[in-house]
């Protein structure tokens, strides 16, 4: 409160004489000071930044301990620091040819999405035409989906059609939930353009495909940065539709950990390495993006 | 904005089309399929009629995954929604500290739902994770591979820590769109901190909101792969969840056509909830008179 | 209400300025009377919106003091001070009705009910809002929620100053006079202080008694509107106030006599002796330039606006261009024509600023 502030505006009139009471006896009061909760806003967000950093560092961590000292003692740093853990994936093919999987499916993924979205996007963003609104519904909904109910029906149709164990397979059955995901994305940017540039084009003679590349892919630019992120993100850490529709080739690196940790036994050390490799990935992409994420998270529809 | 009629544009929308339909259509008519027939071996199919989903609405199995699902979902939005709003207004409006802020916030997103899953079984543990062990050294009987509740506390914390992030990102994505102008007037016309966020700041984020809500729904509803690696739906059903079940179902015991009622009825009930959020939070904000 | 004093006040939103370059506010000190509508006149980025924020305490300056009726505000937050702004974009509260839009001020207050209903009624009904008081701030249009933003500015009895900054550029034109008519009113009627940011000749003309006029960040003149026009004291404040702006000619001045071109102009008063090096010039309001046949310099005449009311003549004088008004139905003679300049009116400048002469007796 800033009783004195109060006083010493309405003293003004005659300075020295203070006035204050008569300002309350009118009924004004000044208002509340506005509270400043910077030092509060710091510690909530230290907080919350460790609550979220705290798991990773602890996988960090045990990556880089033996196994004997995983177990047998509790250090919240490795005391006998090792590479082995690191050494062993990156040496059995098995290992490493589940990052090359996870990441040749993701990929395809992302440029089947955004292909197949982009003209759909600037169908729905354009024109008007029969049924435009029941379809755009219709491909949300598949968004809410769970995967758990595809689970099986894809597995018999990949079989029938003999991709089952390939990568295109994952990457198609991804589109189920991304093709929604990125129509929906690069619409909302889309919108953002003005429809004039489309028809000065045109009048300029461009051809529409002319147009689309060279005119307008450019200017939404970001948006298609977006949705490859989004695409790449939920591709990423999808597991359940990945491991269904994959036996040995095609098998994603986070699969293979599953199955290491029941098979094997208790290699937490290379588990922990896994689970850190995995993490790289993202947090690259993150990196390049994040200029554009908190706009990417609204969906361009702030 | 009037967008011209063009029937042209059907073009435009088929490679989604065929791609939907070849990604979801038929399998989701493969899932009908199964649904209304019963089979006692390879390739025999005949009418089973609505019997396999009397059963399966009628079976406890369901009801309580079900429940469980509901409540997870619930516990889910009422933690994750006002602790990202919280967040979000603790961020950084400029400055180094919003590119680091927004990097740290986005990482637990981009990890795959196992690894989340992996993490935490180990945090967790007594024996060899940070949680479970100073949970256990400070006293507290922790343990959640034979306790339900732990198992659900754990649960929850690992699907705060997995997905608040998202919400705040959402909501500082509204925030960060509100012009400098209305805090100004807001300062002038002595507004405290909680009428400036109840009259300015949560008006603005209504439909980063709506998304957030929706999203964080639909997914706490289909979650599997982070429980599953976790506690594996246990101890005892205590965290089976309705996809741990249905791909049990599904895969696990092979009984395709309660599997395929159940996933139709999961389906339908995602899309209830989804509408009715959806159909509150537009009422909600058209002003709701 | 109080009399707003600018003590060398002076802003750089860079910190440390070196130059005066840096300075989006140089240095100036004024005094605005209590009660007084003042308007803040320039064009963009000229430090109007600035210097509005500074005294609303909005930015803190980086030198000087304001103080409000004597008080030393400049250390104040906004909240303190006891002023109200009203922004170029309408800001209101969408959640809110009308009514309580215009009651947040006074509730945050905490002035009693009672009273925050007599005055919200006594404003809308100013404002002539009173029968959508009920109704939600969302729906309405755009000069509907600029109209209840300068309610909430109008609605506290006890500011110091009321702030605007251009408040009129989203409002539609018939709208704009009808709103700048009321405030001008209500202004006559409250007795607070007024200070109001444009970049609007007609709209800072008709509004306010003493019109600031800001250029690159410096206030070139003060003054009231019948000053700015007939004495303008920076050669920027004749071009910019006045449709078509004041004619400026190069010249030399020796005493009485002016020479344009080698032409002379006789001067109502006496001036120094023009260097080199300094930048001197006459102006010369169109609307005091007469066209004649065979009389004062010679021009030819390039063309002819007729702007309804009167005409504008766009005369060649060598290689300068000069304007003059004459009423409509004028007839401007063929050839043979001359400007003639109304000599009580021409100004002397030197380096753009005004420079006052001597009087002369019988000139």
């Amino acid at each position: 409160m800033s009783t004195g502030a109060t006083k010493s505006i309405d003293t003004g009139r005659q300075p020295g004489t203070p006035t204050a009471a008569s300002a309350k006896a009118r009924g004004f009061v000044a208002p509340p000071k506005l509270r400043r909760p910077r030092h509060l806003g710091w510690l909530v967000m230290t907080l919350y930044l460790i609550f979220l950093l705290l798991p990773i560092y602890w996988l960090v961590n045990m990556s880089f301990k033996t196994n004997v000292e995983i177990t047998n003692t509790f250090s919240l740093w490795p005391n006998d620091p090792t590479l082995r853990n690191y050494r062993v994936i990156f040496t059995d093919p098995s290992w490493y040819g589940g990052y090359i999987n996870s990441i040749t499916y993701v990929v395809m993924n992302t440029v089947i999405s955004i292909a197949v979205a982009l003209p759909a996007a600037y169908a729905f963003s354009r024109y008007r035409f029969l049924g435009d609104k029941h379809l755009f519904f219709w491909l949300l909904t598949n968004r809410m989906a769970p995967p758990a109910v595809f689970a099986l029906p894809f597995f018999q149709l990949y079989s029938a059609f003999g991709l089952i164990d390939t990568h295109i397979a994952v990457a198609l059955a991804h589109c189920l939930f991304n093709v929604p995901l990125a129509v929906w994305i690069l619409e909302g940017f889309m919108s953002g353009v003005p429809r004039e540039i489309d028809e000065t084009a045109y009048i300029d003679g461009y051809s529409f495909p002319r147009f689309f590349v060279k005119i307008f892919m450019p200017l939404i630019a970001s948006g298609i940065g977006v949705t490859a992120f989004f695409c790449f993100m939920f591709s990423w850490v999808e597991l359940l539709l990945a491991r269904t529709l994959t036996t040995t080739a095609a098998k994603p690196i986070a699969a293979i950990m599953t199955r290491t940790v029941s098979a094997s036994g208790l290699d937490w050390g290379v588990l922990a390495a896994a689970g850190v490799l995995t993490i790289i990935p993202g947090a690259l992409v993150i990196w390049f993006v994040r200029n554009y994420i908190a706009k990417g998270f609204a969906l361009g529809r702030v | 904005m009037d967008r011209p009629t063009n029937q042209k544009a059907w073009f435009l929308v088929l490679p989604v089309l065929l791609l939907v339909a070849f990604s979801a259509v038929i399998p989701l008519m493969t899932v009908v399929n199964y649904s209304v027939q019963d089979t006692f071996g390879n390739n025999e199919f005949f009418w089973a009629g609505t019997a396999w989903f009397e059963e399966i609405l009628h079976s406890q199995r369901f009801h309580e995954a079900l429940a469980r699902n509901l409540i997870f979902s619930a516990i889910i939005l009422a933690i994750q929604i006002p602790l990202g709003i919280v967040v979000a207004l603790s961020m950084p409006r400029k400055g180094i500290g919003v590119s680091i802020c927004l990097v740290l916030m986005a990482l637990p997103l981009l990890i795959p739902w196992n690894v989340v899953g992996t993490i935490w079984q180990v945090f967790g543990r007594v024996d060899i994770g940070l949680l479970g062990h100073t949970l256990e050294a400070i006293g507290i009987d922790y343990n959640y591979v034979r306790d339900p509740l732990d198992a659900w506390f754990t649960i929850i914390l690992m699907d705060v820590w997995h997905w608040t992030s998202l919400v705040a990102l959402l909501c500082y994505a509204g925030l960060v769109s509100i012009p400098e102008a209305y805090y100004q007037a807001a300062r002038i016309d002595g507004a405290s901190r909680w009428a400036v966020f109840r009259y300015i700041q949560l008006p603005k984020m209504n439909r980063v909101l709506l998304i957030a809500v929706l999203l964080r729904f639909m997914d706490s509803f289909m979650i599997y792969t982070e429980p599953f690696v976790v506690t594996g739906g246990g101890p005892g059903n205590s965290t089976t969840f309705l996809s741990i079940d249905l791909v049990k179902m599904a895969v696990g015991q092979f009984d395709l056509g309660p599997a395929a009622a159940m996933s139709i009825v999961y389906f339908l009930v995602v899309l209830l909830f989804s509408w009715i959020f959806y159909t509150v939070m537009t009422n909600f904000e058209r002003g709701g008179q | 209400m109080a009399r707003i004093d600018l003590r060398n006040l002076a802003h750089a939103y860079g910190p440390n300025p070196r130059e005066p370059r840096a300075y989006a506010l140089k240095p100036l000190n004024h005094t605005w009377e209590d009660g007084g509508a003042y308007a803040l006149l320039g064009p963009s980025g000229c430090g109007k919106t600035t210097l509005l924020n500074i005294i609303s305490g909005l930015i803190t300056p980086s030198q000087g003091q304001v103080l409000f009726d004597g008080v030393d505000v400049t250390a104040m937050p906004t909240e303190a001070r006891n002023i109200a702004q009203v922004f170029q974009f309408p800001v209101i509260y969408d959640t809110m009705t009308v009514y309580d839009n215009l009651a947040f001020p006074l509730r945050n207050r905490r002035v009693p009910a009672p009273a925050v209903d007599a005055r919200v009624r006594e404003i809308a009904a100013m404002l002539e809002m009173t029968d959508v008081l009920r109704k939600r701030a969302r729906g309405l249009t755009a000069d509907a929620k600029q109209k209840i933003s300068l309610g909430r500015g109008l609605v506290r009895s006890d500011v110091a100053a009321i702030l605007f900054d251009e408040p009129l550029t989203v409002i539609d034109p018939l709208l704009k006079w009808q709103l700048r008519s009321q405030l001008k009113q209500l202004h006559k009627k409250s007795g607070y202080t007024m200070v109001y940011v444009t970049h609007d000749q007609t709209e800072a003309l008709t509004f306010a008694d003493k019109v600031v006029v800001m250029f690159d960040g410096e206030v070139v003149q003060m003054g009231t509107p019948a000053e700015l026009f007939e004495r303008p004291a920076h050669t920027f404040v004749g071009y910019f106030i006045g449709s078509p702006g004041m004619n400026v000619l190069a010249a030399e001045v020796d005493g009485t006599v002016a020479t344009v071109d080698g032409r002379e102009i006789r001067l109502p008063r006496a001036y120094g002796k023009s260097t080199p090096d300094r930048k001197v010039e006459l102006g010369i309001r169109p609307e005091f330039v007469r066209v004649a046949r065979g009389q004062g310099l010679p021009v030819t005449i390039r063309k002819v606006e007729d702007v309804g009311s009167y005409k504008i003549a766009r005369l060649a004088l060598g290689q300068r261009e000069i304007a003059a008004v004459a009423p409509e139905g004028t007839e401007f003679p063929a050839d043979d024509v001359g400007a003639v300049f109304d000599p009580a009116h021409l100004n002397v400048y030197v380096d753009g600023h005004l420079v006052d002469g001597t009087p002369v007796r019988g000139a």
